[in-house]
């Protein structure tokens, strides 16, 4: 990954609430640039403003002020239906508790970002399965989310957020609702994602899962204290 | 986008099916009761209709007596102004008229070896069959012939002829009319009770001259029954018929006319304005409850939207926009809609079916009214699924996300 390109770029972006007659400054003034490629973790305590950052990162949400550059395209300033399309193709999204249809077989869920894409069902379907078959669940296409363990929940999650083959994978606390087998499995399968070129970013609080990437930011009071590059520990386990 | 929408919404419908089928059973019930009580209004008008053109069509009759201008007439058919000599003039000078009949009539015992029945006897004209929409069932009508001879020839109505002669035919047999032997030439076919309950059927049918002179002693007529020969040259006839007569009887201009034209049409239009009241009162008072049943699905959506917060957050997250979360919400009210309108019409139709069945009232089932009941349910499941649709298309995808 030595062609480095900028994925994200955030200049000056704050965030401001009204709690009342109080106003609380959940990011204050955040500067930072993600390159294409990077594997990203960031971390912070409980309102220290990572959760603000991921919804803007994730296009779910606008800065009250500052500009952030998505795959070069400024977003900060788009409409609610221009941002719904940006998520659709650009950002594919991991939760940590999973957030699947409960109705919908695996593969009807994968598909789904590809639905509102506008694409063939035919191919969405196709497409769904080769996902699927990428996280090794090509034996649980037709298996209703509550037929799976927490593990093939989540890497079904992940099958999902690559299908439209998005800019950046964000993942918050993806491995929080699951034990520590399952977790590592679903760590190697990002460690292989960034390993094929795949922007990642995920948000936690455990130190071992932050582990596995090559950069931490830390976060504080709405303020990035920290940001450190590192060897990850990827190779080792992937 | 669009059937995958409805695929979406439809397994939604699937996935609860006790309350889709609960809320469906509101406009099932509202589309039924429409299609059925409008069923019934029209199963009445149709009825009345017929009957009133079962009296015969065009008709105009014209009785002696005024109306007061008090609005109170001097008892119509109790004067004797009208003479069988009016009623050839009405035949002869007034255009568009295309039969008249004149009529006496009284009631009489009627024997035959034994046997009696009380019943109406009618002097009358051929012209009588044309304008009281009789056919004859066997034998034949009086003729001008029997008329000028004053011939005892008689016709039987069904009835008559049935409590006389029971299974054995009365062509050719001799009857008695109050004394007076009579020569039975024919039967009337059968037409039924009238829309006021009345046997339209008991009734014997003599040679005017006959009745007036033989039975009656009368040289007066009194009515007669006029056919036009359209019903856009029955008011002209009436006028006619009126100043015709008016000049005949040489009444002085300001003096009341001692007759009276009534116009059959003008009272099917009445008959007919009273049972579109009653449809329309019945449909209204069915329509209400498929209101009701739109209400009930705007009840449910908002449930289903709270309840599926997370979902069109999830939903919202992928990529889904304001409107195919519109969407997607707006179709399952509308295929509740839809799927409650086809039921209902199907529970219309038996209902309908069922009342005729076990009440013995007529309904009649139009293609309209299913047309009309089935589009406004549609109607309905947009019209009450649009605040529900925009509520969850509305939502913030954090907070939808966030929800428990």
């Amino acid at each position: 990954m030595n062609d480095m390109k900028e994925s994200i770029v955030l200049k000056d972006v704050v965030k401001t609430y009204w709690m009342g007659d109080t106003v609380v400054h959940a990011l204050a003034g955040i500067n930072l640039v993600i390159e294409t490629g990077e594997f990203t973790a960031i971390m912070g305590p409980s309102g220290s403003g990572k959760s603000t950052l991921m919804n803007i990162l994730g296009c779910l949400d606008r800065p009250t002020s500052g500009s952030y550059l998505l795959d070069g395209a400024e977003v900060a300033t788009l409409n609610d239906d221009q941002l719904a399309l940006t998520r659709n193709k650009k950002i594919g999204f991991v939760f940590q508790n999973f957030n699947l249809l409960a109705r919908m077989s695996s593969l009807q869920n994968v598909a789904l970002p590809m639905t509102y894409a506008g694409m063939e069902r035919k191919e969405r379907l196709e497409k769904a399965r080769l996902a699927l078959e990428r996280v090794g669940l090509g034996d649980r296409i037709h298996h209703k989310p509550t037929e799976l363990s927490g593990g093939q929940r989540q890497r079904v999650a992940i099958a999902r957020s690559l299908v439209n083959e998005p800019t950046i994978i964000l993942a918050d606390e993806p491995t929080g609702n699951l034990d520590t087998k399952s977790g590592d499995e679903i760590m190697a399968i990002f460690c292989e994602l960034n390993q094929q070129g795949r922007t990642v970013v995920l948000v936690t609080h455990e130190p071992e899962i932050a582990a596995y990437t090559r950069r931490i930011i830390h976060f504080r009071d709405g303020k990035i204290v920290d940001d450190e590059r590192r060897e990850g520990t990827c190779s080792g386990k992937a | 986008m669009f059937w995958e929408s409805v695929i979406i919404a439809l397994e939604g419908l699937r996935a609860n099916k006790m309350r889709s089928l609960l809320t469906m059973l509101g406009i099932i019930i509202g589309v039924g009761a429409v299609i059925a009580m409008v069923s019934i209004g029209m199963g009445v008008r149709d009825k009345v209709e017929k009957s009133i053109a079962g009296l015969g069509s065009n008709l105009l009759i014209v009785m002696p007596g005024s109306t007061a201008p008090s609005g109170v007439r001097v008892a119509a058919g109790s004067t004797s102004t009208l003479t069988y000599a009016d009623a050839q003039a009405v035949a002869r000078e007034i255009s568009g008229v295309n039969a008249v009949a004149p009529t006496v009539q009284r009631q009489y015992q009627t024997v035959f070896s034994g046997k009696n029945w009380i019943t109406q006897m009618q002097g009358t004209t051929p012209d009588f069959l044309t304008v009281r929409n009789f056919e004859i069932g066997d034998g034949s009508f009086i003729t001008q012939r029997n008329l000028d001879a004053r011939d005892r020839v008689a016709v039987l109505g069904k009835t008559v002829a049935d409590n006389l002669f029971g299974e054995m035919s009365p062509i050719g047999q001799t009857i008695r009319i109050n004394k007076s032997t009579f020569r039975v030439i024919g039967t009337l076919a059968p037409k039924g009770q009238s829309a006021n309950g009345q046997d339209q059927d008991d009734l014997i049918v003599v040679p005017l001259t006959t009745a007036q002179e033989r039975m009656l002693g009368i040289t007066y007529i009194q009515a007669i029954s006029v056919q036009a020969s359209s019903p856009d040259v029955i008011d002209q006839v009436q006028q006619d018929i009126s100043t015709l007569l008016r000049s005949r009887h040489r009444l002085q201009p300001g003096v009341d006319d001692d007759f009276t034209v009534r116009n059959l049409t003008a009272l099917m239009a009445t008959a007919a304005e009273t049972t579109g009241t009653i449809t329309l009162l019945l449909g209204n008072t069915a329509a209400i409850s498929l209101l009701v049943g739109g209400i009930g699905i705007m009840n449910i959506m908002l449930v289903s939207v709270t309840e599926r917060t997370r979902e069109i957050g999830i939903r919202k997250a992928l990529g889904a926009t304001y409107s195919n979360i519109l969407l997607q919400f707006l179709i399952e009210a509308i295929v509740i809609g839809v799927t409650g309108g086809l039921l209902g019409v199907l529970v219309g139709l038996g209902g309908s079916y069922a009342i005729s069945a076990i009440f013995g009232w007529a309904t009649l089932i139009s293609v309209f009214t299913i047309v009309i009941a089935f589009g406004f349910s549609v109607l309905i499941g947009v019209v009450f699924g649009l605040y529900p649709a925009r509520k969850a298309a509305k939502l913030d995808p954090i907070d939808a996300l966030r929800y428990e």
